[in-house]
């Protein structure tokens, strides 16, 4: 496994999603927010990461999910896109796996919606599907 | 000493070419004919003695002149270079560091006889050996002395100029610009902590530390400042090459060159606002002979202006051409495809007019090679936009073009106001804050007015609109519950409880107080409501991601002191948002409600007040700016004038009872023992107030002036019935002639 990736994984709605280890700076626990209003829904709020402003994005609504319990606090997959730093808001955190590039696959065709989009494809693991997550296109949210 | 920046400029180049001479000098010693070396020596002397030339300084001219032709010898192998001649040098060097320490400290060459240094050279240049072997003791002794000396030039020279500056790399500012910023945040943290503690020690330290972070920020903020004088500068020159070579005439009028703003910006606006000065002189002002067909003299005229306003650093730039026709660009961008016809149709001038600063549009007849040269208005745009400021364009056809920019202060550590709505913090920067009024119990009940669905608040006789900031920003309570915030398990439920509760003290229909923050948009000043007002902070500015770039209420977030991070409210973001509601209501309202406004026009504000021996007289309110009681004591008189210190200002009084009913104003009119005096505060033009000095002041009314009778003195405008007593209504204007005069010519 010379040339395996490093994919950060994380659970979304019992869905199992992983982002380059690259782009992700660090995870840290559910931390509060400030909400800004009028931002496009999928903005869950501010959050203060050591004196950095930082946008946490609300996956489950950027995935067109259904809400998250109220009782679950998410967890913050911060990662670095372009110059600047989100988070991003996600149910679990999974280990970070070494996955080789030769059980990539595509996105299937029927996969439609807002999510297939930001899927690059998914990797066919022994016990489950990692999808892939185009983090840069997650962050290309632009509010009027 | 003050010392002029020519003269500072030329202090610290001297220096520097002497240290370098002195360098070269003892090079030149040892290795006699490195021509290099003496070139590079002559050519430092020659520009000092050039720039000792240029700014009048006999003597140092003088001695560096002498110096020069001894050089000018040795540089032409006239003479060969001897320990003599190089102490000669050396000698100069040192009599011109002198007279350069002496005019730091006093502005003047001083008087210090160099007649013998000179006459030394003198000797040296004519090559005499008598005098060369003559001087080689000589010279020895004179270097001993200056060894002597040495030590002390050094420890004069220690506040000098030339060690007073240094040169710094911006990007070490920026950085040093950033660790303030969260330095500031810190204290803001700590001193939050510290008040809630007991232990005096921390908080004197915490005190401490808060003024010195204060003193830090300062400085360093003071490092990165410069005047647009900068950029400016170079417009004189700019503007007179353009209209020369168009056959134009045009008037450059600056004002406000000492505004500061940040090095970084002032550099990014350098090439828009030069862009935009040639676009005046070349598109806007017309040539001689067009303008005096168009009854305008025949100079043009091309005005910048720049000024502090809102936290905003604001850049006028107008001239008095022909300003922009909107048709024609509406005729451009068809003919370019820019917009389709039925665009064109529904668009409004203003609309028209932004067009300019989209790609591809040039209004000009011809091109010119001077405007232009690539940069187009979108240029300019995209410029000004990328450090986060605005332009904007107005024209008036045949009266000239404005364009106003504003310039944020990105960087900047801003002072401003915390509120609440709706559960949640927001800064608002206090620059665009005009005041804070608070209304309790029923005037919070009654204070809010409707017209046709606008809420109004009457400050002081004027209509107030009123933006309520949960509204505006959709935060009402309902919404809040169908899309709760993320919240730990445990603080859930009281979050919840919070929440029910401020629903509830919003849905009962008693408001028991209201806050509102009178704030300043571009052109007129809003009421914004806010559930609460919590202090004022100073925050530091930071940039939101790109995702909320596009939210114009915003202008950035900061973090506060708990750690939480808090939205900057926009104020002219905001007000345009609340204003798409308000235009169109403003236009119903007129389209229907005219007849009301007609029966009201008779209704006016009024105060009621005791004028001298009892007369009862009255003032239009909006001529009003404040009411006072002050003191007897405080007043002051200067020459037949009587004064006070009000509000860091001289505010001239005018005795009522000495303009209308003849009381000397020399001998004091009846203040004598009484302690307190009532004062009507009146402003004369943006400037100036007068303080109106009345027995008393019984009453703010709203009357409908039916019957009026004339006037009994210039100073009254007529007589009326109010609340069933007849009412002297003043003439302010008059009032001020009489008693002040000399303060309406200032004004006018």
């Amino acid at each position: 496994m010379a040339d395996a990736q490093q994919f950060c994984t994380f659970f979304l709605n019992r869905l199992f999603f992983g982002v380059t280890v690259e782009k992700v700076q660090e995870i840290i626990r559910y931390h509060e927010m400030t909400h800004v209003p009028l931002a496009p829904s999928e903005v869950g709020g501010l959050i203060n990461l050591r004196g950095q402003i930082v946008t946490a994005i609300d996956l489950r609504q950027r995935l067109a999910m259904p809400k998250r319990p109220n009782t679950q606090a998410p967890l913050n997959v911060v990662v670095q896109v372009g110059e600047d730093t989100i988070s991003l808001l996600v149910d679990a955190v999974g280990d970070v796996l070494d996955v080789d590039p030769k059980y990539f696959e595509l996105p299937p065709e029927t996969l439609t919606g807002q999510i297939r989009t930001l899927i690059q494809g998914t990797y066919k693991l022994d016990d489950q599907l990692l999808l892939v997550l185009d983090v840069d296109k997650v962050a290309d949210i632009t509010a009027n | 000493m003050e010392l002029d920046e020519d003269l500072k400029a030329f202090l610290l180049e001297s220096n520097e070419n002497l240290n370098q001479i002195e360098v070269d000098l003892v090079a030149l010693e040892q290795e006699t004919d490195s021509a290099d070396v003496m070139n590079r020596i002559y050519r430092a002397l020659h520009t000092l003695k050039g720039n000792c030339g240029f700014l009048g300084f006999e003597i140092l001219q003088s001695v560096a002149h002498a110096g020069e032709n001894l050089l000018s010898r040795l540089r032409d192998r006239h003479l060969i270079i001897t320990p003599a001649i190089t102490t000669a040098l050396l000698q100069v060097v040192d009599a011109i560091q002198q007279i350069l320490a002496t005019l730091e400290t006093t502005g003047t060459e001083g008087d210090s006889d160099y007649t013998s240094l000179l006459e030394r050279l003198e000797q040296l240049q004519a090559g005499t050996t008598v005098g060369s072997e003559l001087t080689t003791p000589l010279a020895v002794e004179t270097a001993e002395e200056l060894d002597d000396n040495e030590p002390a030039l050094i420890t004069s020279s220690a506040t000098s100029i030339s060690n007073r500056n240094i040169r710094v790399d911006v990007v070490l500012l920026d950085k040093l610009m950033n660790l303030v910023g969260e330095l500031v945040l810190c204290r803001n943290q700590i001193l939050e902590y510290a008040n809630n503690q007991e232990n005096k020690s921390l908080i004197d330290t915490s005190q401490r530390l808060n003024i010195v972070t204060t003193e830090l920020q300062e400085g360093i903020m003071q490092t990165r400042m410069q005047p647009i004088r900068n950029i400016w500068s170079k417009f004189p020159r700019v503007v007179r090459d353009l209209s020369l070579s168009l056959d134009k005439q045009v008037q450059l009028e600056m004002e406000g060159e000492e505004t500061e703003l940040d090095k970084t910006l002032i550099e990014a606006i350098a090439d828009p606002l030069t862009h935009l000065v040639r676009n005046c002189v070349d598109h806007g002002i017309e040539i001689p002979s067009e303008r005096l067909l168009a009854g305008k003299p025949e100079v043009g005229k091309l005005f910048l202006r720049a000024f502090h306003e809102s936290g905003y650093v604001n850049i006028e730039i107008a001239d008095n051409g022909k300003g922009i026709d909107a048709g024609q660009i509406k005729i451009k961008a068809l003919q370019r495809g820019l917009i389709t016809t039925e665009q064109a149709a529904r668009m409004s001038e203003q609309e028209t007019l932004n067009l300019i600063f989209s790609p591809g549009l040039s209004t000009a007849e011809q091109v010119t090679n001077l405007s232009g040269r690539g940069v187009g208005m979108d240029v300019v745009q995209t410029n000004i936009d990328r450090i986060g400021g605005s332009i904007d364009v107005s024209s008036q056809p045949g009266q000239g073009t404005s364009f106003k920019l504003k310039i944020p202060l990105t960087l900047a550590i801003i002072p401003t106001l915390i509120v609440s709505s709706g559960g949640e913090r927001y800064a608002i920067p206090q620059v665009s804050l005009i005041e804070l009024v608070r209304l309790e119990g029923d005037q919070a009940k009654r204070g809010v007015e409707m017209v046709h669905g606008a809420p109004v608040y009457r400050l002081r006789g004027k209509l107030l609109p009123l933006v309520y900031l949960n509204q505006e920003l959709q935060l009402d309570t309902k919404q809040k519950k169908s899309e709760p915030d993320y919240t730990l398990p445990s603080a859930l439920t009281d979050m919840e409880e919070a929440t029910s509760a401020l629903q509830e003290s919003t849905d009962e229909d008693e408001i028991d107080v209201l806050n509102i923050l009178v704030l300043q948009a571009t052109d007129k000043p809003f009421g914004l409501l806010v559930d609460a007002i919590n202090d004022t902070q100073e925050i530091v500015v930071k940039p939101l991601g790109k995702q909320l770039k596009g939210l114009s209420c915003f202008a950035g977030a900061t973090i506060m002191g708990d750690g939480q991070v808090a939205l900057i409210l926009d104020v002219q973001g905001l007000a345009q948002r609340a204003h798409v509601i308000s235009d169109a209501q403003e236009a119903s309202l007129l389209a229907e409600g005219l007849s009301q406004t007609q029966t009201d026009i008779e209704r006016q504000m009024l105060l009621l007040f005791e004028g001298p021996n009892g007369r009862h007289m009255a003032l239009p309110l909006d001529q009003v700016t404040r009411l006072e009681k002050i003191s007897s004591s405080k007043v002051e008189g200067t020459y037949h004038k009587h004064v006070i210190q009000y509000r860091e200002q001289i505010l001239p009084l005018i005795y009522l009872s000495s303009v209308l009913a003849n009381q000397p104003e020399s001998s004091p009119p009846p203040m004598t023992t009484d302690e307190t005096i009532a004062m009507v505060v009146v402003s004369v033009d943006e400037h100036n107030h007068i303080g109106l000095v009345v027995e008393n002041i019984i009453d703010i009314v709203e009357e409908q002036i039916l019957i009026k009778g004339t006037a009994s003195q210039p100073e009254i405008q007529y007589s009326a019935v109010i609340q069933n007593r007849i009412t002297e209504l003043i003439d302010v204007n008059a009032i001020i002639r009489a008693g002040a005069p000399a303060l309406l010519q200032t004004a006018s």
